[in-house]
This record gives C-alpha cells, sequence and structure tokens, in this order.
C-alpha cells in the first residue's frame, strides 16, 4: 500500500500530493529502513508480544490482529501506540519510536496473515 | 516377537558357522542382557531436572541441574510466548501452560509428550492442587478457570470468572493453596476468589470483591498463609489473610506510587512466593524504579531500595540471603542483586540481552538466567557472583526445576 501511494506520488506528481497531504498525510511519511524495520519487527515479537501475545491474538493487552483493528483508524492507532492509553496497562512508546515507526508498524499489523 | 527375531537371525549364524541347534534358547539370554542394558542406560531420577521453554520455537529443553546437560528437546507445544509450568509431586511430569490455551503433560522420564489439550482460547498459567490431583488454569478467553485431572488432562470442574452484568474477567494469579484450594485474582473485576476443591463435584467459590483496580497478577507465602495480589489500577497490594478470610481484604501501601507520577511499565511485572526472606516480603513497585521491602508482621514499608528500571521478577535465594531482580525493557540487560543482611544492592550483573526468568537450584548454590536475545541460558555461583557455564537455548523466556513439585504456591 505504502510503495502503491509512492508510485502514485511519483507519476502523478505535486498536485496529487498537495490534495492527499492535507487527508492522509501520515500515509506519505517516509518508511523506516530496511535495518530500522527488522528492529521495530523484533520490539513488536517481544515486547508489544509481553501483552498482546506473541501471535498478536491477545493477551493482558488486546489482540491486534487486522480484524480487530479495521474501522480504528490510523491516526487513532499511531497515538495510541506513541502516548500510550490512560487507565491501561498500554504505555507510551514514543522514547523507542518516531511517528513514521508507528505508522509503519500499524501498517505491518493491518497486513498480519496470522 | 524373539522366535521372530531368531529365525530371521538364523541364516546369518548358518552363513557363519554358528549353527545353534536351538538358536531361540540361545539368544534369549543375548537379548536379554542387551534389553536390561538398555533400560540401565536409561534409568533417572528426576529431582534434578528442569525445564526450559524456548518461546518462539513453541519448545521444551529437559535439562539436569547437576550436570547442567540438555537431555532433550519436546517441540510442537504450541505459543509459549508467557509460559509456566507446574510438576507433578512424584516430579515425573511437568505441565506446561500456553499462551494460546494450550495444556501439554512431559513425562520427565522418558522425555516425551505423555498428552496435550487445548483447553481455552488465551490462557496465562496454572497451579497443581494440594494432593497434586488436579491442575487448574488461569484462562483470559473464556475468562476464568478450568480445572483438570493431572493423570488424564479430562475436565474436572469450569469456573467461568463471572462479574458485573454476566461479563467474563480474565484470570491471573492463580496459585494453589492447603486445604485442596485454589485462589486468583480477577483482573478486570477487581475481586479475588477462592476455589475449595474438596469435592471437585461441587467446587465451594468465595468471592472478595472491590480489592482494587486491575490486579495484574499475585503470590501466596511459602507457607501458604497470605495471599497477596498486585494492583496495576491503583497504588498498592491487596493482602487476603487464608487463615482468616472473615477479614476480607486488607490494602497494603494504598498511598504509595500516586498515579501522575507513575513510570511508564514495558513489561508486567510478575509475583511468585519466592518474594519472602527472613522477616520481609520483596515486592516490586509498580511504575516506579524500586524494590519494596514490606514487614512480613505489620505489612508496613521497611525499605524502598532504589534500582536501574521497572522490577519485574524479585525473587529470593532459597535460603532467603539473596533477592535477585531483572527488569522491563529497556533496562532488561541488567540483573541486581540484594544482599537481605543489610537490604543492600550487593551487585549489578551484565549477563546478556534480554534477562527475563531467573530460577534457583532447590538450596540456591546456583542460579540458571533466561537470556533471550543471546539465546542462552548463564548459570551463577550465588555465593561468589561468578558466572559458571553458559548452555545454548533458542529465546528461552522461563526455566523451571521439579523442586518446585513440593512448594506452596509454585
Amino acid at each position: 500500500m505504502l510503495a502503491l501511494i509512492g508510485r502514485y506520488n511519483y507519476f502523478l506528481g505535486g498536485l496529487f500530493l498537495v490534495f492527499l497531504s492535507g487527508v492522509m498525510q501520515p500515509v506519505l511519511a517516509a518508511e523506516p529502513s530496511s535495518a530500522r524495520q527488522n528492529e521495530l519487527l523484533a520490539l513488536l515479537k517481544n515486547d508489544c508480544g509481553a501483552c498482546h501475545g506473541l501471535t498478536l491474538q491477545g493477551g493482558m493487552g488486546p489482540a491486534l490482529l487486522p480484524e480487530t483493528l479495521s474501522g480504528k483508524p490510523d491516526d487513532f492507532l499511531v497515538a495510541t501506540i506513541l502516548n500510550g492509553r490512560k487507565g491501561t496497562a498500554m504505555p507510551p512508546w514514543q522514547t523507542f519510536m518516531t511517528q513514521d515507526d508507528a505508522l509503519w508498524l500499524v501498517h505491518v499489523l493491518r497486513k498480519n496473515k496470522q | 516377537m524373539f522366535t521372530t527375531i531368531a529365525r530371521r537371525l538364523s541364516p546369518f549364524f548358518v552363513k557363519h558357522q554358528l549353527n545353534f541347534k536351538r538358536p531361540i534358547k540361545t539368544l534369549l539370554p543375548v537379548l536379554g542382557f542387551l534389553l536390561s542394558f538398555n533400560v540401565l542406560a536409561e534409568l533417572r531420577g528426576t529431582g534434578d531436572l528442569g525445564i526450559v521453554i524456548e518461546r518462539e520455537a513453541g519448545a521444551a529443553l529437559i535439562i539436569n541441574t547437576s550436570q547442567r546437560t540438555q537431555l532433550a528437546k519436546i517441540t510442537n507445544l504450541g505459543d509459549l510466548s508467557h509460559a509456566s509450568v507446574v510438576f507433578s509431586r512424584d516430579q515425573r511430569y511437568a505441565f506446561i501452560f500456553g499462551r494460546d490455551g494450550g495444556l501439554s503433560k512431559i513425562d520427565l522420564l522418558q522425555d516425551k509428550l505423555d498428552k496435550r489439550i487445548i483447553q481455552a482460547g488465551n490462557s496465562i498459567g496454572g497451579a497443581i492442587s494440594q494432593d497434586g490431583k488436579l491442575i487448574a488454569v488461569s484462562n483470559y478467553t473464556p475468562g476464568g478457570v478450568k480445572v483438570f485431572s493431572s493423570d488424564t488432562l479430562e475436565l474436572v470442574a469450569d469456573i467461568p470468572a463471572t462479574y458485573a452484568d454476566g461479563k467474563l474477567s480474565k484470570v491471573v494469579g492463580l496459585v494453589d493453596a492447603p486445604g485442596q484450594r485454589f485462589v486468583f485474582s480477577l483482573f478486570d473485576a477487581g475481586e479475588i476468589w477462592t476455589l475449595d476443591l474438596k469435592n471437585p463435584q461441587n467446587p465451594l467459590i468465595e468471592k472478595f470483591k472491590n480489592i482494587g483496580k486491575l490486579p495484574y497478577d499475585a503470590l501466596i507465602t511459602p507457607d501458604g498463609h497470605y495471599y497477596i495480589a498486585g494492583l496495576f489500577g491503583e497504588s498498592g497490594l491487596a493482602l487476603l489473610d487464608l487463615w482468616n478470610t472473615q477479614l476480607g481484604i486488607k490494602r497494603i501501601l494504598p498511598d504509595y506510587v500516586k498515579s501522575e507520577e507513575k513510570l511508564p511499565v514495558y513489561k508486567m511485572p510478575h509475583l511468585e512466593g519466592w518474594a519472602v526472606a527472613d522477616d520481609y516480603v520483596f515486592v516490586p513497585a509498580i511504575g516506579k524504579h524500586e524494590v519494596l521491602v514490606l514487614n512480613k508482621q505489620n505489612w508496613t514499608l521497611v525499605k524502598a531500595i532504589p534500582v536501574p528500571g521497572q522490577p519485574v521478577f524479585v525473587m529470593a535465594r532459597p535460603d532467603g540471603r539473596q533477592v535477585w531482580v531483572n527488569f522491563a525493557m529497556p533496562d532488561n540487560h541488567q540483573l541486581q542483586v540484594i544482599d537481605v543482611k543489610d537490604l543492600s544492592l550487593s551487585k549489578n550483573l551484565s549477563p546478556g540481552k534480554a534477562v527475563l526468568h531467573m530460577e534457583f537450584t532447590p538450596r540456591g548454590e546456583q542460579v540458571w538466567v533466561a537470556i533471550r536475545d543471546d539465546n542462552q541460558v548463564v548459570i551463577y555461583d550465588t555465593e561468589t557472583l561468578q558466572e559458571i557455564t553458559r548452555l545454548p537455548a533458542e529465546k528461552p523466556n522461563g526455566i523451571f526445576f521439579s523442586a518446585r513439585a513440593n512448594k506452596i504456591g509454585l
């Protein structure tokens, strides 16, 4: 999906980018480097997995499967990751990742086929 | 069978001019000897064995703690990303509780999986009853406790953790207690239940409500007298005196950590009966980088020991002289040793990346430490605090020795 939009940008040029920037800014964010992606995947498995389960089917925290996340906008999920959720056990992860990193993780979760 | 083998072998004897007239009679002692030799080779005691969980591989290593060797690897045990283990009282079997609701019974004598069931969708741990006949599992989905025969793994009792308007709560902090009881906490409901299974057909439940918000785990003191649940949703711990349940729940340290000053918790601490040493109970503070030392007589705070991160496991050496502490990320490369004699930090060790769990040998001369990201188990001499050796294990996340078989609450 990210790659697709990247190509659209390339072909359709600035006008399309301007149009999108208001609505879907996070989607256009820079994708993390492949080394960083591996770090993020390890963090997802080990640290998110501590509460959400290794297979992300939930634990003390809710399941993070595509069907449980559908209907929840990217912005909301990115904000939850970065700032945590007050009154729950979800801590803020902004010390460990950028907004781009969090958005990339949200996309990984949405595509997850487990 | 012997006849068949003897017949098949007889051409061999003919060919090699060993033409016995009665090959069966001649071969029997030979075969008997070979078989007995085989049996001799497999004789083993199980009291110094243990299990190392490999979280991603879904495997359990059977290890010998005296020889410090791996004896076998049992695979296909499902999602072991949060796994715990209890042992049968004869120390022959290990029961492994997997995250995916799997309950696996491992035969430590024969290095094999004896039985395995999927008993729920999502579970967190379990316990074995006082008489060793029942295995109880605490489940997140569906929220509740299921009890099985330790012999057959057949369902004996199903206790849904129902609260409010029929909602089911996740269950945490399940332990065995004297009197053929189990005690557990309801994470979402903020309740503690005791479950008396003297008559498994007629389970007796006693409920304690409003114990505090979001109990995340619990421990029972090694004498089976007190059950203590840690609270995540508010400050302090909830205490139940199992000798005097009519007294209800007593709150310990109700004002210790105010929510506005709480540091983020990147891994939930674990409470275990190991935390009792001398006249103290050692517990992790939540949202504060401290180990709290409580007076076991009046439950007041004796000392708060500052540590470098959010403590996860706070475990006393079996003799109670030391307490070992590991930490949540990003401080999980460290391991700290507290000297109980003067409640001071005696050593800060850096065994490797992602120190997840530790287990003492039965009398505490060694501690085995699981280092997930280094794929190793590190063994320390607890007297000198020097490393003895390292054993390979794939992403180890839990170490459980069979000496737990005879300990209340483990």
